[in-house]
C-alpha cells in the first residue's frame, strides 16, 4: 500500500480529511473543556444543575402553573418556558391572520388600502423589532389608569395594567362539560367524513359547518344547564389599588404580542403576496369564466395553490417569531430568558442557565419545524 | 499506516492540550501595571452614580472610586478602561477576569461574597430598599400595600427583598419587573404600578426628578440593608488590600480634612498630624507594604477629592439627586462611615 | 330600422374617437376605479381615511409643530410637543459613541470609502474596474485600520465604539466576515463526505435555532470562560465573533439556495473539462451562485443590521444604548424617552428601506438577466 494514495485517491483523501477534521474538532472541544474547568476552579465556582432545586425566592407575575417565591429555580424555569410558548403561540396565530389579510389587501385594487398596507409593511420590516416592542409598551402605558378603567358591564376592564376578564370557577361536574365538548368535536369529524364521502359519491352537499357548530356548542350548553351550571364566572371587582379577581392579561404580554405579530405579520404578508402572484393568471380567469365570484376564487382557487409556495418560508417566520419572543426581556414580560436572567444573576450559574436557553429554543424550533413539515406534506398531497 | 498516523495525531493533540492549558497565576496588580490601565466595571447608566457628560466622559459616584484606584496604582486617574455592565453581566465579567474591580452599586451579601467567589472590599454607600408611592393612594406604610402593583428592577436583590417582605407581612401583590431605572420611572409615572421599590438613594433621586414631587411620598419602611461597595475577585489578597485601602484612604481623608485642593500641599512636607503623614507617605512605608509607591494615597485623593467631596459633587444635596449624607456621614457626625486607622 | 342602416353605412375615413365617459377619466374616474368601486371598497376607503386623520396630524403636531428645539437641559423643554433640544449637544454621541472627537473624520472617511467599495463589487460597468475590485477586497482592512488605528493613526480601542457607528460596524463586519464562512458551510452541507456534512448541518441548525440574544449572552458571559486566562478579548470583539457565527449560519442557507439553482449541467460540464472540485467551485459554480444570492445576502444584512440593536441588552452603547444613556442623565431624565427612540427608528428606517428597495430592483434585473 502506497502512502501517496492518501492524497491522490479521492476516497482515501476524503477519509483522511474527515479524520483530521474530527481530530481538530476534538482538540478544540478539549481545549474549551479544560480551559473552562480551570477557569471555574480558579474562580472557585461550582458547576452542575443541582441549583435547579434551590429556592428561587422571587415572584413572577404571570404564571400558568402554580408558583410562589418558595418554589425552586427549576419550577421558575418551567413557568418562564410556558410564558414563552404562550406568547409564541398567540403571536403565530395573530401574525398568520395579519399576514394573510395584509397580503391580500396589498393586492387590492383600492389605491388607499394598498398604499396604507404597503406603508405598514415597509415601516415594520425596516425598523428594529426591539424599538417596536418598546413602542407598543409605551402605547399600553397610555391607556386609562386603573381608576378610570374602561369597563364593559363591570365584568371586563381595560386599563394600563392590562385587560381584566372574568375567570372560570370549576365546580363538581365541570369535567363532564369538557367531555361533551370532546364528544361534539368527534361527532362533527365523523359527520364531516360521511358528508364528504356522500358528496363525492352523489354530488349532494350537506351543511357540515352549521351542524358541527350546533353540536359543538349546543351539546356542552345543554349539559351545562342540565347539570345546574357547574362552571361559574368570577368577575373582577374594584379593590383598593387594583381590580381584584378574574384573570389579567398584562400590558407586557399585550405589547409583546402586538409587536411580534405585526412585525412577523409584515413579513408573512410579503410571502403571501408572492405566493398569490405565483399562481398563474389563467387560474383566476378560468374561475371567473366558470362564474366564481372574486372572494370564492381567492378562497377555493388561488389560496390553496398559493399555500404550496407559502408554507416553507412561513415555517421560518414562525421560528423567527418564537426566537424573537426572547426580546421580552426589554419590557419585563417574564419569559424564559427574562426569568433565566434573574436566576443567572441570583445563582451565578451562567454556563448552566445559558445551556438551558439553548436546549429549550432548539427543541421549540425542532417541534415547530416538524409540525410545519407534516402540514406541508399534507397539503402537498392535495396536489393532483 | 492509517493507524500510525492516527496515533501520531493523538499524541500531538494531547501535547497541544497540555501546552494550551499550562496553569498561570499572575497577580492582578502586575497585570494592571503591565496593561498600563485599570479595567473597571461600572453601571451602564445610573443618574449620579455613573453617567456621561456632554463630552461623553464617564462621571459619577461609583466612577470616582475607579479613578482614585487607578490614580493610586498607576499614578494617572485617566488610565482606566471602563467596562459597562448590566445587573446580569457584572458578575461573570469579574469572575472571568475581564475587569479588575467592580464598582457598580452592588450589594454585599453572603452568597456573593462566598459562593460567587468575590471579596467585597468595603462599603462606599449604605443604602436600604424603600418604596415610593403617590400620596393620593392614602397609604402611610408599605405594610398596607396588599393588592398593589409594585414596580421592581429585575436582576437585583430588590426582587428578593420584596418577595421576602411580602411573605413576612402577608402581602399579596403584582410584581411588575422592569429592566432599567428609566423604564421603571416611566411605568410608575404612567401608574402602571402603584408603588416603585428600589434603593432609597434611587427613590430620592427619582422623586427629585418628578415635576410634582410633593405629590409622592417615600414610605418609612426600609425593608433591607443594602451595603453597596466595590468588589474584587477572591484569591488575590494583595489586590483586595489595595482596593480596600484606597477606599479607606478616601474616607480617612475626609476625617482628617485632606482635600483635593490641599493634598499636594500637605504631602509636601511633614504635618503636625502623624496619621496624615502616614497616609500621605511622608512617614513610614505603608505604600511599600501594599506594593505601591509612597505617594499612592496622595494620587488617589488628588484624583477626585476625599469621600465628602465626591459625595457632594455627584449625589449630594446641591446636585439634582439631592441626597443627604444620612447613614453615610462619618461616625463622628452621626453616620456609620468608619474606616480603620492608618497605623 | 334606421339604426341598422347606419351601422352598415360605408365611410371613407375613421370616425374620430369619442372621449371616454366623464366618470372613468380624470380625478373622478381614478377615484371611482381605485377608491369607490364597490361597497366593500367604499367602506375600506372611509376607514383608511379616518385612520389617517386620527393618526397623522396629532403625530406631526407632537413631533414637529409643537416641539422644542433649543435649550441646554430637559427643563428648557416646556411645550406640549417633543423635546429635541438635546440633539445639538448629543447628536455626535448618537452617531459616534465615545470615539474621540478629533478622529471623527476617520469614521466618516471609512463610511465614504464604503460607497466605491460596494459599487465595484455590485456593478460591472464602472471605469477602472480592475483596480476597483482590488479596492473592494482591500476595503475591510482599510476600514479596520481607519477605525482602530495603526500605520501612524492613533489607536482607538473598540470599547470607544458606540452610537450608530457601532451598529454599522457590527452589521457590516458581521456580513463581510460571515460571507467566506457561509460559503464554506454551504459547500460543506452539500458535501459527499458524511462527517463534513453532518458537522455543517449541526452548526447551521444550532446557530439558526437559538435567538441571537442567547448568543450575545454567550459572548458576554461565557466566551471568556472558554479562553485561557491570558487571552482577554474586548466585549465588542466577542460580540462580533458571535454575530459573525450567527450570520454565517444564515448566509450558508442563502448561498445553499444559490447553489441549488445552478443546473447540474454546469457541474458536469466543468468536470468534463477536467476541473477539480475547488477549481470547479471557484471558476464556474460560485460566481453564478453568489450572483443569484445577492438579494438574499442584502436581506440577511438588513436583518442582521436591525438585530445589532440587541447589544443594548448586554450593556453596549449602540444608538439605542446612547438613547437610554441620555434618558438616565439627570439633566434630561423624563423628557426625552420617546424622542431618542424615534430618532433611532428614523435612522434605521432610512437605511434599511433604501437597501430593501435596492435588493428588490436587483432581484428584478437579475431575473431578466437569466431569461
Amino acid at each position: 500500500m502506497r502512502v501517496s494514495r492518501l492524497w491522490t485517491d479521492a476516497r482515501a483523501r476524503g477519509l483522511v480529511f474527515q479524520v483530521l477534521l474530527l481530530l481538530g474538532l476534538a482538540f478544540v472541544i478539549a481545549v474549551i473543556v479544560v480551559n473552562t474547568t480551570e477557569n471555574l476552579q480558579r474562580a472557585g465556582l461550582a458547576s452542575g444543575y443541582g441549583f435547579l432545586f434551590d429556592t428561587a425566592a422571587f415572584d413572577i407575575n404571570q404564571r400558568l402553573i402554580e408558583y410562589d417565591s418558595t418554589s425552586s429555580y427549576g419550577r421558575a424555569f418551567v413557568v418562564g418556558g410556558l410564558n414563552t410558548i404562550l406568547v409564541a403561540v398567540l403571536g403565530i396565530i395573530a401574525a398568520t391572520g395579519i399576514g394573510f389579510i395584509a397580503g391580500v389587501l396589498r393586492l387590492s385594487n383600492n389605491y388607499l388600502i394598498s398604499r396604507i398596507v404597503a406603508v405598514y409593511v415597509e415601516f415594520t420590516r425596516n425598523v428594529p423589532l426591539l424599538l417596536q416592542i418598546i413602542f407598543w409598551w409605551i402605547i399600553m402605558l397610555t391607556l386609562p389608569r386603573v381608576r378610570d378603567s374602561i369597563s364593559i358591564g363591570e365584568t371586563v376592564f381595560l386599563n394600563n395594567r392590562g385587560i381584566r376578564i372574568p375567570s372560570p370557577v370549576f365546580e363538581n361536574g365541570s369535567s363532564i362539560i369538557f367531555l361533551a365538548i370532546a364528544a361534539g368535536l368527534i361527532g362533527t369529524i365523523i359527520v364531516a367524513r360521511w358528508a364528504r364521502a356522500r358528496q363525492d359519491a352523489t354530488g349532494q352537499r350537506f351543511p357540515v359547518g352549521w351542524v358541527g357548530l350546533t353540536v359543538v356548542v349546543g351539546l356542552p350548553l345543554a349539559v351545562y344547564f342540565l347539570l345546574g351550571r357547574p362552571i361559574g364566572l368570577e368577575a373582577p371587582v374594584r379593590g383598593t389599588f387594583n381590580l381584584k379577581g378574574g384573570g389579567n392579561v398584562t400590558p407586557e404580554l399585550t405589547a409583546l404580542w402586538l409587536a411580534l405579530s405585526t412585525y412577523t405579520g409584515a413579513f408573512i404578508s410579503e410571502i403571501v403576496r408572492a405566493g398569490i402572484l405565483s399562481v398563474s393568471k389563467g387560474q383566476t380567469e378560468a374561475a371567473g369564466a366558470l362564474g366564481f365570484r372574486p372572494g370564492l376564487t381567492m378562497r377555493l382557487i388561488t389560496l390553496p395553490q398559493a399555500l404550496r409556495v407559502i408554507i416553507p418560508p412561513l415555517t421560518s417566520q414562525y421560528l423567527n417569531l418564537t426566537k424573537n419572543s426572547s426580546l421580552a426581556v426589554a419590557i419585563g414580560y417574564q419569559d424564559l430568558v427574562s426569568i433565566g436572567d434573574t436566576i443567572l444573576n441570583q445563582s451565578g450559574q451562567a454556563l448552566e442557565v445559558i445551556s438551558i436557553y439553548m436546549i429549550v429554543y432548539l427543541s421549540l424550533s425542532l417541534i415547530t419545524s416538524a409540525f410545519m413539515n407534516w402540514y406541508n406534506a399534507r397539503i402537498a398531497l392535495v396536489e393532483r | 499506516m492509517r493507524l500510525k498516523i492516527l496515533a501520531h495525531a493523538a499524541v500531538v493533540t494531547g501535547m497541544l492540550v497540555m501546552v494550551g492549558t499550562a496553569p498561570s497565576q499572575s497577580a492582578t496588580l502586575d497585570d494592571v501595571r503591565a496593561a498600563g490601565e485599570l479595567k473597571c466595571g461600572i453601571n451602564t447608566g445610573l443618574a449620579g452614580f455613573a453617567h456621561t457628560d456632554d463630552q461623553g466622559n464617564w462621571t459619577g459616584f461609583d466612577v470616582a472610586y475607579c479613578r482614585a484606584l487607578a490614580a493610586a496604582v498607576l499614578g494617572d486617574s485617566s488610565k482606566i478602561k471602563f467596562v459597562h455592565l448590566t445587573g446580569k453581566t457584572r458578575f461573570p465579567a469579574l469572575q472571568s477576569g475581564e475587569i479588575d474591580v467592580l464598582s457598580r452599586n452592588t450589594t454585599w451579601t453572603l452568597s456573593r461574597d462566598v459562593d460567587l467567589g468575590f471579596t467585597f472590599i468595603g462599603v462606599n454607600y449604605y443604602d436600604g430598599q424603600g418604596f415610593i408611592g403617590r400620596k393620593s393612594l392614602g397609604v402611610m406604610s408599605a405594610k398596607e400595600l396588599s393588592g398593589a402593583s409594585i414596580c421592581i428592577q429585575t436582576g437585583t436583590t430588590t426582587e428578593l427583598n420584596l418577595a421576602d417582605f411580602a411573605r413576612t407581612n402577608n402581602i399579596d401583590y403584582e410584581p411588575v419587573p422592569i429592566e432599567t431605572n428609566a423604564e421603571a420611572r416611566a411605568a410608575y409615572e404612567a401608574e402602571r404600578c402603584d408603588v416603585y421599590t428600589t434603593d432609597a438613594s434611587g427613590l430620592a433621586a427619582t422623586k427629585a426628578t418628578f415635576e410634582d414631587a410633593d405629590q409622592h411620598m417615600v414610605y418609612p419602611e426600609i425593608v433591607s440593608k443594602e451595603p453597596l461597595g466595590p468588589l474584587v475577585r477572591q484569591g488575590d489578597d494583595q489586590w483586595a488590600d489595595i482596593a480596600r485601602w484606597v477606599l479607606n484612604a478616601l474616607i480617612i481623608a475626609e476625617e482628617l480634612g485632606v482635600t483635593q485642593a490641599n493634598v499636594e500641599e500637605m504631602a509636601a512636607g511633614k504635618t503636625d498630624n502623624p496619621e496624615v503623614n502616614r497616609m500621605l507617605g511622608t512617614e513610614g512605608s505603608y505604600g511599600e507594604m501594599l506594593g505601591l509607591d509612597a505617594r499612592w494615597a496622595v494620587q488617589a485623593i488628588a484624583a477626585e477629592g476625599n469621600y465628602a467631596e465626591i459625595f457632594d459633587r455627584y449625589i449630594g444635596p446641591d446636585t439634582k439627586l439631592g441626597l443627604g449624607r444620612g447613614l453615610n456621614a462619618l461616625y463622628k457626625d452621626g453616620g456609620i462611615l468608619y474606616a480603620p486607622p492608618f497605623r | 330600422m334606421s339604426d341598422e342602416r347606419a351601422f352598415y353605412r360605408s365611410q371613407a375615413e375613421m370616425l374620430p374617437p369619442r372621449p371616454a365617459p366623464a366618470a372613468t377619466v380624470g380625478v373622478v374616474g381614478w377615484m371611482r376605479a381605485n377608491l369607490f368601486s364597490s361597497y366593500l371598497n367604499i367602506a375600506l376607503t372611509l376607514m383608511s381615511a379616518g385612520l389617517l386623520w386620527v393618526a397623522v396630524p396629532p403625530f406631526l403636531d407632537w413631533a414637529l409643530f409643537g416641539a422644542d428645539f433649543s435649550g441646554a437641559t430637559g427643563a428648557d423643554c416646556t411645550g406640549d410637543g417633543a423635546c429635541w433640544a438635546w440633539l445639538d449637544q448629543r447628536i455626535e454621541q448618537f452617531l459616534y459613541g465615545f470615539y474621540p472627537a478629533e478622529s471623527y473624520w476617520r469614521v466618516n472617511l471609512a463610511v465614504i470609502l464604503l460607497v466605491p467599495a460596494l459599487a465595484y463589487l455590485l456593478f460591472d460597468n464602472l471605469p477602472y474596474a480592475r483596480y476597483g475590485r482590488f479596492f473592494s477586497v482591500a476595503y475591510p482592512v482599510i476600514a479596520a485600520v481607519l477605525l482602530v488605528g495603526g500605520f501612524g493613526l492613533e489607536s482607538v480601542t473598540t470599547d470607544k465604539f458606540g452610537g450608530f457607528m457601532l451598529n454599522l460596524v457590527a452589521g457590516l463586519a458581521g456580513i463581510v466576515l460571515s460571507l467566506p464562512i457561509g460559503i464554506l458551510l454551504a459547500l460543506g452541507r452539500r458535501s459527499r463526505l458524511p462527517v463534513v456534512r453532518i458537522l455543517c448541518v449541526v452548526f447551521i441548525e444550532i446557530f439558526r435555532g437559538v435567538p441571537l440574544i442567547t448568543l450575545l449572552f454567550v459572548a458576554i458571559v461565557i466566551l471568556q470562560l472558554f479562553l485561557p486566562p491570558e487571552v482577554s478579548l474586548d466585549q465588542l470583539i466577542r460580540v462580533m465573533i458571535m454575530i459573525t457565527l450567527f450570520a454565517s449560519a444564515y448566509m450558508a442557507e442563502v448561498i445553499r439556495g444559490g447553489l441549488q439553482a445552478i443546473s447540474q449541467g454546469q457541474y458536469e460540464a466543468s468536470q468534463a473539462m477536467g476541473l477539480g472540485y475547488w477549481q470547479m467551485m471557484r471558476l464556474v459554480v460560485l460566481p453564478q451562485a453568489l450572483k443569484i444570492s445577492i438579494p438574499g445576502i442584502v436581506n440577511t444584512f438588513i436583518g442582521l443590521f436591525k438585530d445589532t440593536t440587541l447589544v443594548i441588552i448586554i450593556g453596549l452603547f449602540d444608538i439605542l444604548g446612547q438613547a437610554r444613556l441620555l434618558q438616565t442623565n439627570p439633566e434630561w431624565i423624563g423628557e426625552v424617552d420617546h424622542e431618542t427612540f424615534l430618532l433611532a427608528a428614523v435612522f434605521f428606517f432610512v437605511i434599511c428601506f433604501s437597501m430593501s428597495r435596492y435588493s428588490i430592483n436587483l432581484e428584478k434585473s437579475l431575473d431578466t438577466g437569466r431569461q
